[in-house]
C-alpha cells in the first residue's frame, strides 16, 4: 500500500468523495462540489470557445488577415446584445433566425439521408444477405421487426386484425430494444464506477496495480 | 419589420442550405464551410449572454443573501479562475488547464456524478422492472441478458451469453431504434420546415 503525496491526486480524491457523498444525502460537501463543477465547467468553456473558434474563425481572419467577409457573423454575434436596450430588443431575433435558418436548412437532407434514407438501406433484404441461413434470417428477422414497430406508431387507424398482430409484434421489439439500451446505459456507468474506484485504489492508496 | 426581417433571413438561410446539400460544387462546399465557421462565432457570442445570466444570477443570490449563497462564491471563484486560466496559459495539452484542472478537478466531478447514476438506475431498475405484465418481462430479460453479456462473470456462466447479448443488440434492439430513428427524422424534418417557412414562431418571443 503507497498512499499518493500528490497534492491534486487528493484534490481529486476529496472531490469524488463529495459527490459520492450525495449517496448518504444531500449535504454541505456535496453542494460545494457541485456548485465547483458548474463553475469550472463554464470556465472550462469559455477557454476553449475562445481559442477553438473566437480566435481563429474570427480574430484572425478578421482583424489579422483582413477578410471583410467575417464582419457579418460579428455583427450577428453583436445583435445578441440588444436584448439589454429594450427599444433595439427585436434585433436579437436576426442572428437567431440566422442559427435557426442555417441549422434547419442543414437538418433536412441530412436527416432523411442517414435516419430514414440509410435506415431503409440497412434494413432491406439484398440477395447477399441469402449466402449464409442464420445472416438471412437475423435481417429477415430485423426487418419483421422494423416494420411492425413502425406500424405500433401508426395511429391513423384503429389497431384491429392484422395492424393489431402487426403493432403487437412491434411491441415486442420495442420492449426488447428498450430493456437492451437500459443495459448498456447501466453497464457504461458501472464502468465510470469502476474507473472511480480504480482511481481511489490504484492512484490513490496504492492497493492495486 | 421586426418580425419580417428575421423570418425572411430563416427562410433564405434554410432554403440556401438545403439547396446546398445536393449541389456538390466548390464553391457550394466553400460556402458551407464559410457559414458552419459563421455559426461557431455566432454561438459564442450566445455562450456570453449565457455566462452574463449565470454570473448575475449567482451574483443576485449573493447580494440578497439567498440560502446557499455561500456555494456562489464557489461557483463564482471558480469559474473565473478556470477562465483566466485557460485563456492566460491556453488549452493545448501541458497547459495547467488540461493538467491541473481538467485532470484532477474537472475529470473527477464528471465521472463520479455519471458513476453515482448506476447507483439510482439500479433502483430504479428495482421498481421499474418488476415483471408485472409480459412487455415488462421482456424489458427485463433483455436488459439482464444485455447486463450479464457485457462483463466477464457473463461469459464464466456461459460462454454464448456475450454473443446472446451482442444479438440482442444487433438484430431487435437494432430494428426497434430504426423505427424510433424514423419517427425522429420524420418529426425534426417537420418542425425544420416549419420553422423555415415560418409556421413555428416561437423563436421570435413576445412582444411587436
Amino acid at each position: 500500500m503507497h498512499i499518493s503525496t500528490d497534492i491534486w491526486t487528493w484534490v481529486a480524491v476529496i472531490l469524488t468523495f463529495g459527490i459520492f457523498s450525495f449517496l448518504w444525502k444531500d449535504n454541505p460537501f456535496y453542494k460545494f462540489c457541485e456548485h465547483l463543477f458548474v463553475g469550472v465547467s463554464v470556465g472550462y468553456t469559455i477557454a476553449l470557445t475562445w481559442y477553438n473558434s473566437v480566435y481563429p474563425d474570427l480574430i484572425t481572419p478578421l482583424f489579422r488577415q483582413g477578410k471583410p467577409l467575417y464582419v457579418i457573423p460579428f455583427l450577428l454575434g453583436l445583435c445578441y446584445f440588444f436584448r439589454f436596450i429594450p427599444k433595439a430588443s427585436w434585433l436579437v431575433r436576426i442572428p437567431m433566425g440566422f442559427v435557426l435558418g442555417w441549422a434547419s436548412g442543414v437538418a433536412i437532407p441530412a436527416f432523411f439521408q442517414t435516419n430514414v434514407i440509410k435506415q431503409i438501406q440497412g434494413t432491406l433484404l439484398s440477395p447477399a444477405l441469402f449466402a449464409r441461413w442464420d445472416v438471412f434470417l437475423w435481417a429477415l428477422i430485423s426487418f419483421i421487426g422494423v416494420i411492425c414497430s413502425v406500424l405500433y406508431f401508426f395511429f391513423s387507424r384503429e389497431h384491429k386484425g392484422a395492424l393489431k398482430v402487426a403493432a403487437e409484434t412491434g411491441i415486442v421489439f420495442l420492449m426488447i430494444g428498450f430493456g437492451a439500451s437500459f443495459g448498456y446505459t447501466v453497464m457504461a456507468r458501472m464502468s465510470l464506477l469502476i474507473g472511480r474506484f480504480q482511481f481511489l485504489l490504484r492512484d490513490w492508496l496504492g492497493v492495486i496495480r | 419589420m421586426r418580425r419580417t426581417l428575421p423570418l425572411a433571413i430563416c427562410l433564405i438561410m434554410g432554403i440556401v442550405m438545403m439547396v446546398q446539400f445536393f449541389v456538390p460544387h466548390p464553391i457550394s462546399v466553400g460556402f458551407y464551410d464559410l457559414t458552419t465557421k459563421w455559426i461557431r462565432i455566432v454561438s459564442a457570442f450566445a455562450l456570453v449572454l449565457g455566462v452574463g445570466s449565470l454570473i448575475l444570477y449567482h451574483i443576485d443570490r449573493l447580494q440578497r443573501k439567498r440560502p446557499g449563497w455561500a456555494y456562489s462564491i464557489v461557483t463564482l471563484i471558480a469559474l473565473v479562475g478556470t477562465a483566466i486560466t485557460g485563456l492566460g496559459w491556453g488549452v493545448k495539452p501541458g497547459a495547467p488547464l488540461q493538467e491541473i484542472i481538467f485532470k484532477n478537478i474537472l475529470v473527477p466531478l464528471n465521472a463520479s456524478m455519471f458513476a453515482i447514476l448506476a447507483f439510482y438506475m439500479a433502483s430504479a431498475a428495482y421498481r421499474a422492472f418488476r415483471a408485472r405484465t409480459k412487455e415488462a418481462a421482456l424489458l427485463l430479460i433483455a436488459a439482464f441478458l444485455v447486463m450479464l453479456g457485457m462483463v466477464p462473470v457473463g461469459a464464466a456462466i456461459w460462454g454464448k451469453l456475450p454473443d446472446v447479448a451482442e444479438w440482442i443488440l444487433s438484430v431487435p434492439n437494432m430494428a426497434a431504434k430504426r423505427a424510433i430513428l424514423f419517427g425522429v427524422a420524420l418529426g425534426a424534418i417537420a418542425t425544420s420546415l416549419k420553422v423555415i417557412l415560418g409556421i413555428e414562431r416561437g423563436w421570435l418571443g413576445g412582444g411587436k
